[in-house]
């Protein structure tokens, strides 16, 4: 006799509730042992590299001694930066994944602001008198649209020109070099395409593949140049609206385009490889194949002793020079900044403890040993003013000094696919597949859909 | 009394079905819904239902349509004409080659198909590269070199996924090969038939079955591919090697549009049916 379903159904219904009930239920939180406190970090791809790990496996021997009994428990990502932000946030979403205390870029902290994911900090932050030492630039960057802070900067960056002295010298180009107008760097860079042949004259790191790196790296270091300096180029902060067909942008995409038609770049293929970072900072800088690289402040962590590939010569045989504005307009030169934050999931078990962890990285002396440990450039006024900090590593004092010309993205929801739109144009108009004034079409409409037609023409 | 008897004989099927509905069906239907709202990874409070829109979208999408396109192009090369014609020469051939060629060829082939997808998309990359295998020897051969990555990206995926699924059909045709009776074959000698003959006439006709569902077996495999063409060039240069799954994964993970990634999910799955429903019929008719 065969089984009619239909017999079995309420029963089959019944358990399914039941079962699905118990699913639902049974969402524990990270904070099911209130003794421990869970931390996520992104974790280098690069397995040579152990700075954070060495840093953070220091705070936890120095939080563990100080609170008896409570326990550090390290949740590290290892992935690179856009599919770091993807695994943070699926782990945000449910209070089952989500650790006490995460590792934010101030790239996506809106975003995830926005979302909810993220607890305000304040209460805490009132509490705390070391948050006076926090320069307002860098509590800026953790501030939601509500006004509410969500998190603690470890540091900022800023960016610049890297040059070789060694191929500078053979293309008869001063040790002192600094350009005054994006036509002095492409001039520079043409100069040491004929007279050095055989080495890159200039990297800008460009397209998809490379992410965010192209957009901040590249395109905005570019991009904050191209105005009056006061004006934000890329988002109407009056206004609320993004921007759209702005002559800066076009002027943007065709210093890319000259720099990839007129092979003063890395071969194409090259440039648009998802390690091309990877290679800039362990090859083609220490072993002398690039002569300008408009890349961070933080490249020096790559070359300390242990990272795996030590150049301590590196600050005799670079130079330094600050990213000019596009016609040598005031005030001359132009940085990006950005940076990372200790933010504390909305869902996460144990915030208190966590805070306490955030304290404890963010001693004076430990945040002075991080900023060292990884070239990263002081948010807190007293680590800035110490000589100690100043002097420990070459190049400090110059990325610490562009702090003043310096600009923070529109880190709003709507920024990582603005972002991917400005990658694509400039993709686009670096494979050649597209002209400047159609790759800036293309931006426009894509921007249009990503803002929601919050868009303004310039 | 007979509702209690059929009861107590579904009990034992009952678990199994709960599975079913719960880790199968939930997270179906979870997607299915998914896709009719504007669901965002991050930067969103509350998702909302939006109907169609992300399928409008999608049509209107340049990129989604050279993705589909794209996707039609690794399929058809790679799969149907790669993986199955390739697969059946080396089964056809083999059958006639002595044990140590057969042991060998099998034992090449076979090692590309169990390596993980990652690994043999890093082999590849490695063989197309600039600096790579492939132009070693052309050099060596004095003939031009490029950057085949960058210059032919979609062939360069479908060769190797060529490469890493050929070892499939080549069993299954194995398999079926074996399974003609050698009587049929030799009378076809005895009457003169040639080997292209004997092909077409008798062997291709009596694995039909087989090929078709050997067809419809690489060819869902082929549509999901996406580790290999990750590794390889991801979906680059400019989208010019961007299929279907690689797409979705930029819209729902990198741009964090979840709602509309999955949307481009179920699109996915129609063009597969779509495929099957073709070779269902091809499976049916009678020669």
């Amino acid at each position: 006799m065969p089984v009619r379903p239909t017999a079995s159904l309420p029963t089959l219904l019944a358990v399914t509730v039941v079962a699905a009930g118990g699913l639902t239920a049974c969402g524990g939180g990270s904070g099911s042992d209130p003794d421990t406190v869970k931390v996520s970090f992104k974790q280098s791809t690069d397995n040579s590299i152990k700075v954070m790990d060495t840093y953070l496996a220091d705070i936890k021997k120095q939080f563990e001694k100080a609170n008896p009994g409570k326990k550090v428990e390290f949740v590290p990502i290892k992935a690179p930066d856009s599919e770091y932000y993807t695994k943070l946030q699926q782990m945000l979403r449910s209070p089952k994944t989500a650790p006490d205390l995460v590792y934010e870029d101030t790239f996506l902290i809106n975003s995830d602001i926005t979302s909810g994911y993220l607890k305000p900090l304040d209460p805490y932050l009132a509490q705390w008198k070391d948050w006076d030492q926090f320069i307002d630039t860098a509590k800026a960057a953790a501030k939601g649209e509500d006004g509410k802070t969500y998190g603690v900067p470890d540091g900022t960056d800023t960016r610049g020109l890297w040059f070789s002295k060694d191929i500078f010298d053979k293309a008869g180009l001063p040790a002192d070099w600094q350009p005054k107008t994006w036509d002095d760097v492409l001039d520079a860079a043409r100069t040491i395409k004929t007279k050095v042949p055989g080495v890159i004259p200039l990297n800008v790191y460009t397209g998809k593949p490379v992410g965010e790196a192209a957009t901040m790296q590249t395109f905005e270091m570019l991009l904050y140049g191209t105005n009056d300096g006061k004006a934000d180029p890329l988002y109407d902060k009056s206004a609320k609206k993004w921007v759209a067909g702005s002559q800066g942008f076009k002027d943007s995409l065709e210093f890319v385009e000259t720099v990839y038609k007129e092979k003063l770049g890395p071969d194409v293929s090259d440039a648009l490889d998802p390690n091309v970072m990877t290679r800039v900072r362990g090859e083609w800088l220490p072993q002398g194949k690039l002569a300008i690289a408009l890349d961070g402040s933080w490249l020096p962590q790559d070359w300390l002793a242990g990272s795996g590939h030590e150049w301590p010569e590196w600050s005799e045989e670079l130079g330094l020079a600050a990213m000019p504005t596009q016609n040598g307009q005031a005030p001359g030169k132009v940085s990006m900044s950005g940076g990372w934050t200790w933010s504390i999931p909305a869902k996460a078990g144990n915030p208190d403890l966590a805070f306490e962890f955030i304290k404890t990285m963010q001693t004076k002396a430990n945040a002075q040993k991080w900023y060292v440990a990884n070239s990263g450039i002081a948010v807190r006024q007293d680590v800035a003013n110490d000589p100690a900090y100043i002097d420990a590593q070459p190049g400090i004092k110059f990325f610490t000094d562009l702090v003043a010309s310096t600009h923070y993205r529109p880190a709003y929801p709507a920024y990582p696919m603005v972002s991917t739109a400005v990658q694509e144009a400039m993709e686009g108009v670096t494979t050649g597949d597209l002209s400047v004034d159609d790759a800036a079409k293309a931006y426009d409409e894509e921007l249009r859909s990503a803002a929601d037609d919050q868009v303004i023409e310039k | 009394m007979r509702n209690a008897r059929s009861l107590i004989r579904a009990l034992p099927v009952s678990p199994a079905v709960v599975l079913l509905v719960l880790f199968l069906g939930g997270p179906i239907a979870y997607c299915a819904w998914i896709a009719f709202t504007d669901l965002q990874l991050t930067g969103q409070a509350e998702e909302s239902f939006v109907g169609f829109d992300n399928f409008r979208t999608a049509f209107g999408d340049e990129a989604f349509l050279n993705a589909v396109w794209l996707t039609l192009v690794f399929t058809v090369v790679s799969a149907l004409v790669g993986q199955n014609t390739l697969g059946l020469a080396l089964a056809a051939l083999m059958q006639r080659a002595s044990k140590p060629v057969r042991t060998l060829v099998g034992g090449i082939v076979v090692t590309a198909w169990v390596l993980p997808e990652v690994v043999a998309g890093f082999l590849l990359y490695a063989f197309f590269r600039r600096e790579g295998t492939l132009n070693t020897l052309l050099e060596w051969l004095h003939l031009p070199t490029q950057n085949w990555l960058f210059t032919l990206p979609i062939l360069a995926v479908s060769f190797a996924n060529v490469w890493r699924g050929t070892a499939f059909s080549m069993l299954v045709y194995t398999a079926a090969l074996g399974e003609i009776p050698k009587e049929i074959t030799e009378a076809a000698e005895v009457d003169g038939a040639g080997g292209w003959r004997r092909m077409w006439h008798i062997t291709l006709p009596m694995i039909r079955r087989s090929i078709g569902t050997n067809l419809m077996l690489i060819t869902l495999q082929t549509l999901s591919v996406f580790g290999l063409i990750w590794v390889m060039t991801r979906g680059g240069p400019g989208g010019r090697s961007q299929t279907l799954p690689l797409f979705m994964y930029e819209e729902a993970f990198q741009k964090s549009m979840i709602g509309y990634g999955t949307a481009v999910a179920l699109l996915l799955l129609v063009v597969g049916s779509l495929f099957s429903v073709v070779y269902l019929r091809l499976l049916r008719t009678e020669v």
